[in-house]
This record gives C-alpha cells, sequence and structure tokens, in this order.
C-alpha cells in the first residue's frame, strides 16, 4: 500500500455529507452541526454495519414471498390463474419479445439477489478489517448505488398492466399479495445501500498505515 | 452546537474515502477526482445556473403535462380502457395495496415533482450574490428527491406492460407516454448541469458568527471569478 495524506477523521475533521464543507468539531465536543448546512455531522455514520445488516436480513426474508406468492392474478371467462414474477419472465419470453423477458430478468431477480450478497460481502470484508481489493470493493459500492433503482421496474410493470386491464366480465388483472413483499426487497436493499457508510471499506488501511508509518 | 470551519477553504475529505485532499481550481467542464477511490469530487459546470433553470422549466412543463393527459390505452372487441400515472397508483391503492399503491405514487408523482420544484426553487434562490439560509435546506435534503424520484424507471415499466398487453389487446400509447420519454432526457440534463459546489460556495451559512470568525470562507459573489485565479 503506498502511503497516502491522512484522513479527515485521523485529523479530528468532519466532512459534511450534503455540503462537502470540512470543520472541527468545537473544544470537548464529538459531533455538532455543519455551519454551512445544518447537517448534523459525526465521523462515520452511526452504527453503519448494524442498520445495514438489519435492512439487508429484512429484504432477504422478503426476497422468498416476493418470488413464491404471485404478482398478478388475471381473471378471463374462462377461469383466473395468477402469476409469480418468474412465471412473468417465463410468460414474456417469446421469439420477439425475449428481450424484454431478459430485461424483467436481470431487473428483478438478478439484480435484487445480486444486491443483497454484494452487500453482505462488502459488511463482512468491513468487519473483518480486510486491507485487500479496496478499488473493487468501493466500485462494488457503486455499482450496487447506481443499479439499485431499476429493481423498482416490475413493480411499474405489475401496477400498469393491472390498471389498465380492466375489462369486467371479460378480463381483468389484479395485483397479487407478492408485490407487497417485491416491493420491500427493492426498498429495503435501497435503504441498506444509503445506511452503509463507503469510508469504513478504507479506515482499516487507514490504520494500517498509521500503524507502519 | 455548531462545528468550528477550518482556515483553508479547498481542504476536503473525500465523501467515499475520507481522505484529505485540496480541491484544485479547474477550468470549466473539468472535473477532480479523489486519487485514492476515484470518487469524483467536482465537476465544474459551465453556465450551470442559466442552463439547469431552462432545463427545470421545461421539466416542469413536461411534468404537468405528462400528469394531466393519459398515458396508456387500449381496445379489445369494442370495449376501451385507459390510464394516467396517478390511475395506476388509484387502481392498487383501491385494491388493497396500499402501501405498493403509496410508494408508486412517492417514486412516479410526488418524489418527481419534489425534485423538479426544489431545483427551480434552489436555482432562483442562487441568482442572488449571497444566496439565502432556505436555499441551502432546500439543497440539503435535494438528494433524497433525487434518490427516490424514478421517472426512468417507470418509463421502462410501462414499455414492459405495453408489449405485454400487446398480446391481449391492441394497445394505444398516449400522449403522457410521449411527454414522460421526453422528460426522462430532460431531467437527466437538469441534474448533470446542476453544481451544487458553487451554490454551496456563495451561501449564506447557517451559523453565520462561525463563518466571519474564521475569516478565510471563500469571499461572496461571483464562483467563476474565484476559480479562474
Amino acid at each position: 500500500m503506498s502511503a497516502y495524506p491522512p484522513t479527515a477523521m485521523q485529523q479530528g475533521l468532519q466532512s459534511c455529507e450534503t455540503c462537502g464543507l470540512l470543520s472541527r468539531p468545537a473544544p470537548g465536543e464529538h459531533e455538532g452541526l455543519c455551519p454551512r448546512c445544518e447537517e448534523p455531522l459525526e465521523f462515520r455514520k452511526h452504527n453503519s454495519i448494524q442498520r445495514t445488516w438489519a435492512f439487508l436480513i429484512a429484504a432477504a426474508v422478503c426476497y422468498i414471498p416476493a418470488n413464491v406468492l404471485p404478482v398478478l392474478a388475471t381473471t378471463t371467462a374462462a377461469g383466473s390463474e395468477s402469476d409469480t414474477i418468474l412465471q412473468g419472465v417465463i410468460l414474456l419470453w417469446s421469439p420477439t419479445g425475449w428481450p424484454l423477458s431478459l430485461i424483467v430478468l436481470i431487473a428483478s431477480i438478478i439484480i435484487p439477489s445480486a444486491k443483497i450478497i454484494a452487500m453482505g460481502y462488502l459488511l463482512i470484508g468491513v468487519q473483518r478489517g480486510s486491507v485487500t481489493n479496496n478499488r473493487q470493493r468501493i466500485r462494488m459500492y457503486r455499482a450496487v448505488e447506481f443499479i439499485g433503482r431499476w429493481s423498482m421496474v416490475d413493480v411499474f410493470v405489475d401496477t400498469f398492466t393491472a390498471a389498465l386491464i380492466q375489462l369486467q366480465p371479460l378480463m381483468s388483472v389484479e395485483p397479487g399479495p407478492g408485490l407487497f413483499f417485491f416491493a420491500a426487497v427493492v426498498v429495503l436493499t435501497m435503504l441498506a445501500v444509503e445506511s452503509f457508510d463507503p469510508r469504513l471499506i478504507w479506515d482499516a488501511v487507514n490504520l494500517k498505515e498509521v500503524a507502519h508509518g | 452546537m455548531y462545528n468550528q470551519p477550518i482556515a483553508d477553504a479547498s481542504l476536503v475529505g473525500c465523501p467515499h474515502c475520507d481522505l484529505l485532499q485540496h480541491l484544485p481550481d479547474l477550468a470549466p467542464g473539468a472535473s477532480a477526482r479523489c486519487p485514492r477511490c476515484n470518487e469524483e469530487l467536482w465537476r465544474y459546470r459551465e453556465d450551470s445556473l442559466h442552463r439547469t433553470l431552462a432545463l427545470a422549466i421545461g421539466a416542469a412543463l413536461l411534468y404537468l403535462v405528462a400528469n394531466s393527459v393519459p398515458m396508456l390505452g387500449l381496445t379489445i372487441v369494442g370495449r376501451a380502457a385507459s390510464t394516467t400515472v396517478i390511475g395506476g397508483a388509484g387502481h392498487l391503492w383501491e385494491n388493497g395495496q396500499k402501501i405498493v399503491g403509496t410508494l408508486v405514487f412517492m417514486t412516479a408523482v410526488a418524489a418527481p415533482a419534489l425534485q423538479i420544484g426544489f431545483m427551480l426553487a434552489i436555482v432562483i434562490g442562487a441568482y442572488r450574490g449571497r444566496p439565502r439560509k432556505w436555499v441551502g435546506q432546500l439543497l440539503r435534503h435535494h438528494p433524497t428527491t433525487r434518490l427516490w424520484s424514478m421517472i426512468e424507471v417507470m418509463m421502462l415499466g410501462v414499455l414492459v406492460a405495453l408489449v405485454k398487453i400487446a398480446d391481449y389487446a391492441k394497445v394505444i400509447p398516449g400522449i403522457a407516454l410521449f411527454v414522460l420519454g421526453a422528460l426522462v432526457f430532460v431531467l437527466a440534463a437538469m441534474q448533470a448541469n446542476f453544481d451544487p459546489k458553487q451554490v454551496w460556495d456563495r451561501i449564506e451559512w447557517a451559523n453565520e458568527g462561525g463563518r466571519s470568525a474564521s475569516a478565510a470562507g471563500r469571499a461572496p459573489g461571483n464562483p467563476m471569478a474565484e476559480a479562474s485565479r
């Protein structure tokens, strides 16, 4: 590891997450408000690891009913049937429609599970004090942060399918119980990403540099 | 209790790795990145206020149209149906999916409105030499509205739904669908042209006393002159 200048925390400085101003807590205080934008400041997000784990575990729990319970129920004159997310993907799969089917597969099944695994990996790395692959890990965090919102796609697909196909008694589509759990997975993983403090990835490196420097 | 600002206003801590570094003065269009974690610390957007204002006004107009006309319609054996964005969320609410309905309303209707409204107010407020404190309050919460505003995700969802429904019925794309398509790009351009640092550098501080005490905060006035020194 090459030697870098110290971090703000090592110098007793706090940088504001919203406006970027660097400031020093008043004498005797550990934290305070940003003098420019009034944001409460702290060296690292409070209980970041515990909060992120809590959101992540809740998301993993909701992931099961989200995939097992139906998200849409279709009623036609011939009877009614309900589809889970995966069945929706299969239903969309056709010689012409496969690209859309692939979009739903990636956004609804691959991204949420990859997000849960990636955040778990980042948390374990931080808790073990890992000092390797920092650049890859911060890149992974940014990718998860960037891509997470796209999982909401299936919620919108089902919302507008259900809102539009209201042709009773011919055919009608209603949202199923799985939709709630699926939306919960998306929101909980987004909250997990928000509560994770990426600076924690580098803190073990900072400590090591101090020890050797 | 307010923190005390430090004397050197160009010193920053990287938001992604906390490395202390000096922010260089940049040429318009250039950006500064953290040498350790490669996070973009600042991109100097040229003519940021005027461009952002123009795009925010455009976005506000498109938003109003998009939410007042039908987005999707269909006909099947002589029967017709259509829906708006709000209608989609309302349908979920009425059919026992209140929480998901609220989420759809928040991400597709409320958050985009706040994102555009906050941006308009911030930019207009920032035309003053020393923007007032309320501009800072809005600017502080703007990233949250941006995080939960998901027009572009909704567009993709609507397109998938459209293809799905096309199997059963004749789908009629409404005017709002095209307007929303344009809004996705205008919103992206609005965010890309906005430079929060140029506003923060000039803003009236929450703790004005602390600022004058440190006496070294960047001079209020023209940020362009400041950066091209």
